[in-house]
């Protein structure tokens, strides 16, 4: 198993967010985790990466417990998130935003970096284009590519990407969708959130359904798409 | 009556300040450097943390004494002859190492003891000036009751009488020439750290989003220690100019000091690095200039009145918010 929560729990103050959370992402797995506003998603995969403490359970990363270790051990680890709202340095360019992605990589001085960078690009040409501009400028969209990219110079184990499609048009989304697939097939391990469960369901092998901080199903991701109390709740007005 | 008695002494002051321009200019941007250096400690504490750093006029404080021991070390005495050449410029380096030191270190262990265990805490952002406040004057207090509250003379250097070169028909003086040049390459250097460095992207990243700087994999921890360093060593590079233009210190010299650098790191826009430099020196000969009109027991009165000023006109300063932007 390379990724392994194990009976999460995670508070802001007195109130519970994440109540006993426990998921499984394998090697080459694209895993979703589909829930309403408010159901601790966010706050999941915050405690993930670390930047979130969590008050029970334990997180494990390639067998190892995780739980205490710092945030930015974990990007050295394998650990790297696109977060909710993109997070991009608004005072730096695109390419500097990149390069921010492989800030904790010892081998950033080679030729790899360079080759990263192209790989980013061939997935996102728009980066291309806009490289010397500022990330504060970029469109919603244009931002999200730059998240994903900027994750992606981590050279993650594991990319975490939470909400891609928020916010964005349906051709974006489907783009969006279509890079993710294409990230997934050249060998990246996914954690993937969101409220597009129609698009996140099509995209991934498995998939956790999340109610106000508790799993409440999980599943082959077909299997979700196909099953009728889930068309309801989350398939309902963005079905066919 | 009032009115005529006014406008007699402005037009006096009008003529002086024409009389001796360059005399006030050049001074003014002499004190401007140094309110620019201590200004840029603000600016960077608050760019990462959103904190004002009260206690910075007291790291300021401590850089000066630094640089006093560090003369005493030598064997120097107030009134002891002066050095020249290749001595003096050994003399001045160690000083300036030494203030340097003595502010940074001062600055960082200030972090770890009044600031860190609050946020590890989670406190509020009040209870964090609170403790700075508090920190500002128990540092100050510590240092009167160690050394008393008279003033301590420092040494002079070097001759200061001495003419580097004439600014339309002004004899600009060695000291002003030494503080003006050292302190812009202090700041270049800061600002090249800051732009070209790893570390300073991480800086830079921490003040624009510090949870997605995280999520990126920087040391949160390491960049707020590397931020008061820095600003530390800013402030006993400040220090020791400041001893050598002015030659004395005592336990509260940074606190007048402290708030016009502030009131310049505002001027500039706080957390912009290039607006402190620009608005120390504004503020220096805004100053100065202003003393000539109004005369010089008008000094601090000017400066509070600008920074009253910029703070309901133009809150985001000069140049605005820019090492942060992160309000995005
Ligand atoms: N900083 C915070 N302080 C207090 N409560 C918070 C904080 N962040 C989140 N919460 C609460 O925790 C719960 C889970 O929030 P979270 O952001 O994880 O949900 P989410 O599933 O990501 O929702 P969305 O789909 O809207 O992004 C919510 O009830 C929210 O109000
Ligand atoms: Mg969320």
């Amino acid at each position: 198993m390379l990724l392994e929560l194990d009976d999460v729990h995670v508070h802001y103050g007195k109130i519970e967010a994440v109540k006993g959370v426990s998921v499984t992402v394998d090697e080459g797995e694209v895993v979703t985790l589909i829930g309403a506003n408010g159901a601790g998603k966010t706050t999941t995969l915050k405690a993930v990466s670390g930047v979130r403490n969590v008050t029970g359970g334990r997180i494990l990363f390639e067998g190892a417990d995780i739980t205490k270790v710092a945030p930015h051990r974990r990007v050295e680890m394998g650990i790297c998130q696109a977060p909710e709202g993109r997070g991009i340095f608004p005072g730096m360019t695109v390419l500097e935003n990149l390069e921010m992605g492989c800030y904790t990589r010892k081998d950033r001085k080679t030729g790899i970096k360079a080759r990263d960078l192209e790989r980013v690009y061939g997935l996102f040409p728009r980066l291309a284009e806009r490289r010397t501009q500022s990330g504060g400028t970029l469109s919603g969209g244009e931002q999200q590519m730059l998240a994903i990219g900027r994750a992606l110079m981590a050279r993650p184990k594991v990319l975490l990407l939470d909400e891609p499609s928020m916010g964005l048009a349906p051709k974006l989304i489907a783009q969006i969708f279509q890079i993710i697939t294409e990230i997934s097939r050249q060998g990246t391990t996914i954690l993937l959130v969101e409220q597009n469960a129609q698009q996140a369901l099509r995209r991934a092998d498995r998939a956790y359904i999340l109610e106000s901080g508790r799993v409440v199903k999980s599943a082959a991701a077909g299997d979700l798409l196909n099953d009728d109390t889930v068309r309801q709740a989350y398939l309902g007005g963005l079905g066919h | 009556m009032i009115a005529t008695v006014v406008l007699a002494s402005l037009s006096e002051g009008a003529r002086l300040l024409r009389d001796n321009f360059w005399d006030y200019t050049v001074t003014g941007a002499t004190i401007g450097a140094i309110y620019s250096l201590v200004a840029l400690g603000y600016t960077l504490v608050y760019g990462v943390l959103r904190l004002i750093n009260f206690a910075h006029s007291e790291i300021f404080m401590i850089g000066t004494f630094g640089a006093l021991y560090a003369t005493q070390w030598l064997g120097f005495d107030p009134g002891d002859p002066k050095k020249t050449g290749i001595a003096l410029i050994g003399v001045l380096l160690f000083c300036l190492v030494i203030a340097m030191a003595v502010s940074g270190a001062s600055a960082v262990v200030l972090e770890r003891i009044a600031y860190r265990p609050l946020r590890r805490r989670g406190s509020t952002r009040l209870a964090a000036l609170i403790s700075a406040i508090g920190a500002s004057f128990a540092i100050s207090e510590a240092f009167a009751l160690w050394r008393g509250r008279n003033f301590e003379q420092f040494p002079r250097l070097f001759d200061k009488t001495h003419t580097v070169f004439t600014l339309f028909g002004y004899d600009v003086r060695a000291d002003q020439v030494l503080i003006i040049l050292s302190a812009l390459f202090m700041m270049v250097a800061l600002d090249q750290f800051v732009r070209r460095t790893r570390l300073g992207r991480g800086v830079r990243a921490v003040a624009q989003n510090s949870e997605t700087a995280q999520l990126m994999g920087v040391n949160i921890d390491r960049v707020i220690v590397l931020t008061f360093l820095l600003g530390g060593l800013m402030a006993g590079g400040a220090a020791l100019l400041d001893m050598v233009f002015l030659e004395q210190t005592r336990y509260n010299i940074g606190f007048i000091l402290g708030v016009k650098a502030f009131t310049a790191a505002v001027l500039g826009g706080i957390g912009n690095l290039r607006g402190a430099l620009l608005g120390g020196f504004v503020l220096g000969l805004v100053e100065n200039y202003g003393s000539a009109l109004f005369g010089t027991q008008w000094k601090d009165v000017i400066s509070f009145t600008l920074l009253v000023a910029v703070l309901m006109f133009r809150p985001t300063g000069l140049l605005g918010e820019s090492l942060g932007k992160a309000r995005a």
